[in-house]
């Protein structure tokens, strides 16, 4: 088996807002260390609630920002130290499918000139390549060729998410970022959609980092897990070890909030108390000690680092400890 | 596929099927569509100016100073709305001054609308310094009254149809920076240009291809009434003396000369300014009406 496609190493992201008149400027820690790595024709989700960096970390994978510390490996390339040249070089490896099929495709544009538009920039295709590939990619992502010449606000949603995901494929990526590829669909919609990128994973052997937070979802996708909270890495396994035994009591809490389409089925509800709290003033220690059931003293003074356990990488020092039953 | 089964439109291009929306926003203005005759009209009377008009514009009739229309009494068929001081056709003059303003108006809305969307894209997709530099700048142009900055620049300048052009662009681009920031702003950070930054677009290819079509309605709305300022102003600027020199048969300039004569000869003074009202209210009629068609907050569906 091959190596990984893509490596990030503690990848950290700092934003600085407001410092306006007579303000200090605020650091927000939008990604605080996370590591990862994918493997051709694999799919790593990546889970948790909002604000949590998910996005942040789409963005820095797709090199649109650089991250602030830590490094990210594409093809055993460090990316980061290799300055403009070399991130415009691998920027083809790396493609991004996003949430709102809406607002992700240009209005003014033909879906024809929207997909070789990749190409127009990046290869030095005649015109009639351009087309041709362009009409082939319609046809792989189920599209039909006519529907060259026409506008996006002629198309469904799910053809909106076809063209998208063929202009991502344009230039053949190795990696190709979902970010909540199918939560903008309905329901019948979304299968389609997932069978489609199923069916492209294996013909092109893609590797997909899948960002969402529908765990039914990211259970039939998936081949590992990586839950963030705060901009960190809480727990990382292999999908089947996370959903049969979640180590974390945040990942738990995710779990027992998931609806699960079975009427017998009885499961101990995790209520999470609060809010996320925010990333411009994170708690101490562990960051999500406030809403945890199980915290203990030790979890507000010091900061859990990832530890092997088993198959699963998780940050907690109480991992797998029995969660108390709620008072209802 | 439930998605891809749609029911085939009848075969009709994009453009086409966006004309026809289009229209048929706009044809609910009546308003609009009188202006939009108008203009059309003036436009080919303009272009047709020579076949159009019955005598020069240049040319003087020695034999019938300040001959009044036709309908007045001693009125001749020969100048159907009189002649001026000098003896020249009036309904003549006012033909050929149409190519002048519409000249005004293509020159001038042509300039501030390259420079304004030129800016304002930097200014809007670069943000920062250059942001705060170009918006300081259009603000201090803004803050003086807009015609006397122009009669101060043509001043400067030097009196000419040329210069006073120069400076009503001036005048009229900052609006049009505002504008365009203000669209660049709001669509800069929206999904399709992140995907086109992915796909390897260069901030050149960002700016011009992949964000201002898109914010163009309110450019085009903007533009139209720059036109009609535009004509105003030279008028202005004709009138005082510092646009077009006479003999050219511009509208401002036409009125300038005629001032002297405005109780013995009403007329003289009366259509040069009739023409300049009529075509503004006309472009202004049009431009309302575009900008309802355009904008998609008054759209009823």
């Amino acid at each position: 088996m091959s190596g990984p496609v893509i490596v990030g190493r503690n990848l950290q992201k700092h934003y600085t807002v407001g410092g306006g008149f007579m303000r200090e400027p605020q650091i927000v820690e939008a990604l605080r260390g996370v590591s990862f790595s994918l493997k051709p024709g694999k799919t790593l989700a990546v889970v948790g609630e909002s604000g949590c960096g998910k996005s942040t970390l789409a963005r820095l994978v797709t090199m649109i920002e650089e991250p602030t510390a830590g490094t990210l490996e594409i093809d055993g390339w460090n990316v980061t130290s290799s300055g403009r040249e070399g991130r415009n070089a691998f920027r083809t490896h790396v493609q991004i499918v996003f949430q709102d099929p809406y607002g992700s495709l240009n209005p003014r544009q033909k879906v024809g000139s929207m997909l070789e538009e990749p190409l127009l920039i990046n290869t030095k295709d005649s015109a009639a390549e351009r087309q041709e590939k362009a009409r082939q990619m319609l046809r792989l992502v189920g599209l039909r060729p006519e529907h060259y010449d026409r506008y996006p606000h002629m198309f469904s949603g799910g053809q909106r998410q076809r063209i998208a995901i063929a202009r991502a494929l344009m230039l053949n990526p190795k990696i190709l970022i979902l970010d909540e590829p199918v939560s903008a669909l309905d329901v019948s919609i979304q299968a389609q959609i997932l069978n489609l990128l199923a069916k492209l994973q294996d013909k092109f052997q893609l590797a997909y980092i899948f960002i969402s937070h529908n765990l039914s979802v990211v259970r039939h996708v998936a081949d590992d897990v990586l839950v963030m909270y705060l901009g960190r890495t809480v727990e990382a396994a292999p999908r089947d070890e996370i959903f049969a035994n979640p180590r974390h009591p945040y990942t738990r809490a995710l779990l027992s909030a998931t609806p699960v389409a079975d009427p017998k089925h009885t499961r101990q509800r995790i209520r999470l108390e609060g809010e996320l709290p925010s990333p411009i003033n994170p708690p101490s220690g562990c960051a999500f000690h406030p809403r945890c059931p199980l915290a203990i003293g030790k979890c507000a003074r010091d900061m859990p680092e990832l530890e092997l356990d088993g198959e699963a990488r998780v940050a907690c020092y109480r991992a797998g400890e029995k969660i108390p039953e709620a008072a209802e | 596929m439930s998605d891809t089964s749609r029911a085939e439109t009848p075969k009709r291009s994009a453009e086409a099927e966006v004309l026809a929306e289009f229209w048929h926003y706009f044809s609910e203005n009546r308003g609009a569509v009188i202006g939009l005759f108008v203009f059309v009209a003036l436009v080919l009377i303009a272009i047709f100016a020579p076949l159009v008009a019955p005598h020069s514009p240049t040319q003087q009739y020695r034999d019938a100073l300040l001959q009044p229309p036709v309908w007045a009494d001693n009125g001749t068929a020969t100048f159907l709305l009189g002649t001026d001081a000098v003896g020249r056709d009036i309904l003549s003059r006012l033909i050929y001054g149409a190519r002048f303003s519409l000249f005004i108006g293509v020159v001038v809305v042509t300039l501030s609308l390259t420079i304004g969307i030129s800016l304002g894209l930097v200014a809007g997709y670069v943000g920062g310094k250059p942001d705060t530099f170009i918006m300081r700048v259009m603000d201090v142009i803004l803050s003086f009254p807009s015609l006397l900055l122009a009669l101060v620049l043509v001043a400067i300048l030097g009196p000419g149809l040329m210069n006073a052009m120069i400076a009503i662009a001036l005048i009229l681009q900052p609006h049009f920076v505002r504008l365009t920031r203000a669209a660049v702003l709001s669509e800069k950070n929206r999904d399709y240009v992140t995907a086109a930054r992915v796909a390897g677009a260069g901030p050149l290819r960002l700016m011009f291809r992949t964000i201002l079509p898109n914010c163009m309605a309110p450019l085009i709305v903007q533009a139209t009434l720059s036109f009609s300022n535009a004509i105003l102003d030279a008028a202005a600027l004709g009138f005082l003396g510092m646009g077009a020199q006479p003999p050219t048969p511009e509208w401002g300039t036409m009125l300038a000369e005629a001032r002297e004569f405005i109780l013995r000869a009403p007329w003289v003074v009366t259509f040069p300014g009739l023409a300049i009202l009529i075509t503004v209210l006309a472009i202004n009629l049009m431009g309302d009406g575009l900008r309802d068609a355009l904008d998609p907050k008054l759209k009823r569906s």
